[in-house]
């Protein structure tokens, strides 16, 4: 915060408006490459030793911020476990199917909150956001046992059932605040056509409302990708884990890690949100910002 | 669900025909009908998986070990007597509080930065520095725990080369507190950024410019315009970030597991030792219930600055 006050200050002792500019824009640049440097160093440095070999990674010798034989043994090993694959599998099998869930979820009830004021309608909108304040890990013990008694510990159908209390709740808040902000003319006019609600959910807000939905979606999406607390609780055996916990409890063996292995497996399972975040980045970002901005 | 939905809806369109004042009429009538159907599988999240496991946690916080008996209060007793658990309150709240600040303050700064930047290079460097809260964080903090490898740290090896001490960053009680504080702000300070990016932006630029006419500087600029404009926004990010780093558990699992000596454990990695991995799964509900006076506490507000700004906007 010092160097807030700083800059101002320098501006003036320089004098003309022109240089306090200036002197603001190098200030900016600095801070943002010491940011982006120290933002960007964690993933770089993982890139760096899975493309180590486990001599090298041992090695105490050198710079360990630089490669001297690069290969791709750690990723083709991993591509080659069975194991591996499985976590893939099943991450992605638990996400499909969480995503689709929570979206017929909240587009419903988003599409009902927003725009049919009924009876308790209010209260039940509070109530979405309330839910969406409790986090999972007050929840995983009661739900350890409510899934257990249900027989699904050890199963990705546990997973795909209580992944919606993380991700439905912000999707229909977000999904109220898009629909809200569609124009009341648009209904009358389908309404005057003889449009029924189904129809009008359907063939305008959907449509209309699609940059919310794809943020939406990229959300629960991430969200059931990133999920850490259940599966560690649910999930022991190998077969039904999923990529985060599956590569942090698995991929660590005994004292001497693999550590090139097991930076390439976090890399590989962090890809998938990159890959999305990297081509939808600005739908992501209004994701992020209109649950504050709408809501 | 699809069955019954569209039985409701079905009845609605003949009328349609009808002269259209009946029509709308027999829609609304309809219309609670429909809404219900249409919000009763989000009822039944709420209820089934939030309502129902928060108040079943409250009852199996009451019963002993085997959870044949009742015991009432003794588990929180329990707790509250044991020293571990009282270093566990300390440690969550010290965590949350030292953490959120750092990302408040990092995130305000970068953001003001960001919005010094013309508006064209602001994409490029909002995107690189969004990247930690993108990946996952479990798998993210791996990237830590190998960077601060007791005999491998690279952040050793940057500090020795430029003539500074080796840390021990997870062996020591204090350095793994600060370590776990780092990766969290780490993760998190960019999701301040963008907050608060967005927020900056909704400032309108007349307002600088009538400041810097009455002669202000930068400074009471931010301090009379930024931040009163600014401050729903803030306390919003900062009691929703609150919560969540107040509830971590992801990257105390995997960067400590809660070592040394159980001094880096918050509650719900406490919670989670206690309960699944010991199975004392009553204390394990009393250990995460512990949590629940404050973020109700914290929810509140959050509630009320929410409808403020919605009252606001409207």
């Amino acid at each position: 915060m010092s160097a807030a006050s700083m800059v101002p200050g320098l501006g003036r002792r320089v004098g003309s408006l022109r240089s306090e500019r200036r002197w603001a824009l190098i200030t900016a640049y600095v801070s943002l490459i010491i940011a982006a440097i120290v933002m960007l160093a964690p993933p770089l440095y993982m890139l760096l030793t899975s493309l180590k070999t486990s001599a090298e990674i041992a090695d105490l010798g050198g710079n360990p911020w630089l490669i001297r034989t690069p290969t791709l043994e750690n990723y083709t090993a991993l591509l080659g476990n069975e194991m591996f694959r499985g976590f893939f599998i099943n991450s992605i099998l638990v996400t499909v199917m969480v995503v689709i869930v929570t979206m017929v979820i909240s587009v419903l009830a988003a599409f009902a909150l927003a725009r049919m004021k009924f009876w308790g309608s209010q209260v039940l909108a509070t109530g979405v956001f309330l839910t969406y304040l409790v986090p999972d890990t007050l929840l995983f013990i009661p739900l350890y046992q409510i899934v257990g008694g249900l027989g699904l510990l050890n199963s990705i159908w546990g997973l795909v059932l209580v992944y919606p209390t993380l991700t439905v709740p912000f999707c229909t808040w977000i999904m109220i605040g898009y629909f809200a902000s569609i124009p009341k003319e648009l209904d009358e006019a389908a309404l005057i056509d003889g449009a029924n609600w189904m129809q009008m959910l359907t063939r305008i807000f959907i449509p209309v409302a699609l940059p919310g939905i794809i943020a939406a979606t990229i959300f629960a999406f991430t969200v059931s990708w990133a999920a850490f607390v259940y599966p560690t609780a649910f999930i022991t055996q190998p077969d039904s884990m999923p990529l985060t916990i599956g590569v942090v409890s698995q991929l660590i063996r005994g004292d001497t890690f693999a550590w090139g292995q097991l930076m390439a497996g976090a890399l590989l399972a962090a890809l998938p949100p990159v890959i999305v975040y990297a081509f939808l980045m600005d739908y992501y970002i209004a994701g992020l910002t209109a649950g504050a901005t709408k809501g | 669900m699809a069955p019954d939905s569209s039985a409701a809806v079905a009845p609605a369109r003949p009328p349609a025909a009808r002269p259209p004042s009946n029509a709308m009429k027999r829609f609304a009538r309809r219309r609670s009908t429909i809404a219900f159907l249409m919000t009763l599988p989000l009822i039944s999240v709420i209820a089934g998986l939030v309502a129902w496991p928060a108040s079943y946690a409250i009852y199996l916080a009451t019963l002993n070990r085997r959870m044949t008996a009742f015991i009432g209060l003794e588990n929180f007793d329990i707790l509250l007597d044991n020293e571990t658990f009282r270093a566990v309150i300390w440690q969550s709240c010290f965590f949350a509080i030292t953490a959120v600040l750092l990302k408040a303050l990092i995130g305000f700064w970068l953001a003001h930065m960001l919005h010094h930047l013309p508006t064209k290079g602001q994409r490029k460097w909002r995107g690189m520095l969004l990247v930690p809260w993108v990946i996952p964080p479990a798998l993210s903090t791996l990237g830590w725990w190998w960077m601060f490898d007791p005999s491998y740290s690279s952040i050793n090896y940057l500090l020795n080369a430029i003539g500074g001490p080796s840390i021990p960053w997870l062996g020591s009680p204090w350095w793994a507190r600060i370590s776990v504080i780092i990766v969290n702000v780490w993760y998190g300070a960019p999701f301040f950024m963008i907050m608060y990016l967005a927020a900056l932006k909704s400032v309108p630029e007349q307002l600088y410019e009538a400041a810097a006419i009455d002669g202000a500087s930068g400074w009471q600029g931010l301090r009379h315009i930024t931040l009163p404009m600014m401050q729903n926004i803030i306390s919003i990010t900062v009691l929703f970030s609150l919560i969540v780093t107040f509830a971590n558990y992801d990257i105390v699992r995997v960067l400590t597991n809660g070592g040394p000596r159980d001094l880096t454990q918050v509650f719900a990695s406490y919670a989670f030792q206690v309960g699944v991995l010991s199975g004392n799964i009553p204390r394990g509900a009393a250990v995460s219930l512990f949590m629940f006076p404050l973020l109700a506490f914290i929810a509140y507000f959050v509630l009320k600055g929410v409808n403020q700004r919605n009252k606001e906007m409207a």
